[in-house]
């Protein structure tokens, strides 16, 4: 052990474990069944405290091999003191104990980082498979708010005003000069990435992303109702630049970004949704139950669409204002589109692919 | 018992949960109470605003500034660094509270000052996923209600008003279920529960032995019950001397005993242990006595 020197200087040793001189000369019978074990107890409370340190380095070979059996002994001490003992102080200290390595030995088994790799790996991606009809039903409902949008404005373009924030239309309005509106699509050639980067990340993206998710709480209709009005902001600005004649440009400068952004936000609502449709039909379960499987598989979705969403805030803040050819625009967005979707169907954890 | 006594009894009462083991034993939990889950948050999120000012700090020693984030970005380098901290503003509001509560101790450093730890709820094993759930949850409830009040959301009028009470009801959810539950943990499947550590007491009934000369008799044993025996206890192991003599006296007026002052230590102590044993041989045959009165 690297800590071996440590144990030579009297601050850093560990005070030894002293076993009861005259266990024969206690005159109850709980008091001799209490001496004969506390040494075990002990043994255990220091493996215990260990772990919960997270220093497992510290517990010795033997220690370690033991523990198990030190547990089962401390628990049985415990059933055995509760029937036979009166001693509250000892129950008390048996319950916190074994409490404690309850915990320790029941616990998470995985790092932050192991988990990473498994959910990268697959865990991820089998948890979007799994919510595939939710899947479906947000993409109508976000197909369907797109749709709203253009004919709500091609009907009326005073509605254009209602569906898109002043701030947001910054001079892109129906009857605008198709110039202006090209301006608004070419690359920057200041770089100021990093403000664009970080206004859109966190003001639009990944709020709306969150929002969609946790509005699923109220059986999912919030979600649904989000994703159209966001779909119908989508869907008028679109309908703007088609009628200049820039749909292609609109299209391809969207689609560097948009493919994953909207990605994230159609998995994030899907995620909601799922929540939502546990608690509206949650089958033979009972509602708790269904709800929390819902919400486990909805989290690991959800982990994944905050990092679809950094990946697609990089992509505005900079492929996007450096790459100005639509044609590339295009094919970027094409590939990270391909990307997730080859991702989603086809990463397969270990097990999966082998059974 | 005061009426303030009696009513913190019975609410701790009400959070007295049972943990069933693999083994079948069962541990009792409790939940922790929602102040020192209020409590607990507060400190996490001082700690975190503390981090960011010592970071902050620490890049202004190196000579970054960050308040001219605008002057900043017109350098690579300086876009760089300013994409960093964000990021790190943005996973430090996950990251934090997940790698803690993923730890040993399934505690942040707020929690644990306060004693509380996360558990699954049912005696399952707490996992990673079980975390992340609730922790994802936390910005519905934390994050957003607090944003929401510094942006001025009720300047939004009937939207502003409705966003308000829908993260009413997410702040509110924990006052309204038996487990104060908060919508995270109702959808992970965890709770929060009192994680306090005991130390092994030491032995009182194997004080010097003074049976010779005290001898309690059936009698004067079969007065008190376990309640009384364990109060008993208490005062023994707090060893307030003026409480040792009013239990002492008390003791001696039910008996019917005649006992003069400075020794009450050792009477008590024997009394203790000679209750203990006849309570104890009782429990053997499979007798319980809860209290005097039974």
């Amino acid at each position: 052990m690297a800590l071996d020197y440590l144990s030579k200087i009297p601050w850093f040793r560990q005070a030894e474990i002293v076993p009861p001189e005259d266990i024969e000369a206690a005159s109850l019978r709980s008091d001799r069944f209490r001496l004969e074990r506390e040494v075990d107890w002990q043994r255990l409370e220091r493996i215990v405290t260990a772990l919960e340190k997270g220093r497992p380095k510290r517990i010795s070979d033997d220690d370690l091999l033991d523990l198990p059996v030190l547990y089962r002994k401390a628990a049985s001490s415990l059933a055995v003191a509760r029937e036979t003992s009166l001693d509250a102080a000892t129950i008390a200290y048996l319950e916190a104990l074994v409490r404690r390595a309850w915990f320790q030995i029941y616990g998470p088994r995985d790092t932050l980082s192991g988990w990473l790799r498994g959910f990268l790996g697959g865990g991820w991606s089998q948890a979007v498979r799994a919510i595939w009809l939710d899947i479906c039903i947000a993409l109508f409902f976000m197909v369907a708010g797109t749709v709203v949008g253009w004919l709500l404005v091609s009907r009326e373009p005073d509605w254009f005003y209602a569906l898109v924030p002043g701030a947001m239309s910054n001079g892109r309005e129906p009857g605008a000069d198709a110039e202006v509106l090209r301006q608004s699509l070419e690359p920057t050639t200041s770089a100021d990435g990093l403000s664009v980067f970080a206004t859109y990340l966190f003001s639009n993206n990944t709020g709306v992303a969150i929002l969609a998710f946790a509005l699923g709480f109220a059986f999912g209709i919030p979600t649904m109702l989000l994703l159209i009005s966001n779909m119908a902001l989508l869907g008028a600005m679109l309908f703007v630049f088609v009628e200049a004649g820039l749909g292609v440009e609109f299209v391809a400068w969207l689609s560097v970004h948009g493919t994953t952004e909207l990605g994230a936000i159609l998995l994030a609502g899907a995620a909601g949704i799922h929540v939502g449709r546990a608690m509206a039909f949650p089958g033979q379960r009972t509602i708790l139950a269904a709800l929390q499987a819902a919400g486990l598989r909805a989290a690991q979705v959800m982990a994944g669409v905050t990092i679809m969403l950094v990946v697609a805030g990089l992509l505005e803040g900079f492929v996007r204002q450096l790459v100005g050819d639509s044609s590339a625009r295009l094919a970027i967005g094409g590939a990270m589109l391909a990307f997730w979707c080859l991702y989603f169907a086809g990463m397969r954890r270990r097990q999966e692919r082998a059974g | 018992m005061t009426t303030l006594q009696s009513a913190i009894q019975n609410n701790n009462a009400k959070r007295e949960r049972e943990l069933i083991t693999p083994e079948g034993l069962a541990l009792p939990l409790r939940i922790a109470s929602r102040g020192s889950r209020a409590g607990a948050l507060l400190l996490d999120l001082l700690f975190l605003f503390l981090g960011f000012l010592l970071f902050a700090v620490a890049l202004g020693m190196i000579g970054l500034n960050l308040s001219s984030v605008s002057g900043l970005s017109k350098t690579p380098v300086g876009e760089l660094i300013g994409i960093v901290f964000i990021l790190a503003l943005f996973f430090s509001r996950y990251g934090y509270f997940l790698y803690f509560e993923l730890g040993a101790r399934g505690a942040t450093p707020g929690k644990r000052l306060l004693g509380i730890r996360v558990a699954a709820r049912g005696g399952q094993r707490l996992t990673t996923e079980m975390v992340i759930a609730r922790n994802l949850m936390r910005d519905v409830e934390v994050f957003l209600p607090a944003f929401f009040m510094l942006g001025n959301g009720f300047d939004a009028g009937l939207t502003g008003a409705a966003a308000f009470v829908w993260l009413a009801t997410f702040v509110l959810f924990p006052f309204c279920n038996r487990d104060a539950l908060r919508a995270g943990d109702l959808v992970a499947g965890t709770f929060v529960v009192e994680a306090n550590r005991a130390k092994l007491q030491h032995a009182i009934s194997l004080a010097p032995d003074h049976s010779q000369t005290y001898r309690f008799g059936e009698a004067e044993l079969s007065v008190y019950g376990e309640h009384e025996l364990q109060v008993l206890e208490g005062v023994l192991r707090t060893g307030d001397e003026k409480a040792l003599r009013e239990v002492a006296e008390a003791i001696c007026r039910k008996i019917g005993w005649d006992m003069g002052s400075g020794d009450e230590r050792e009477f008590l102590n024997t009394f203790y242990a000679a209750l203990r044993a006849h309570l104890e041989s009782g429990m053997r045959f499979g007798k319980r006595k809860k209290d005097k009165h039974s």
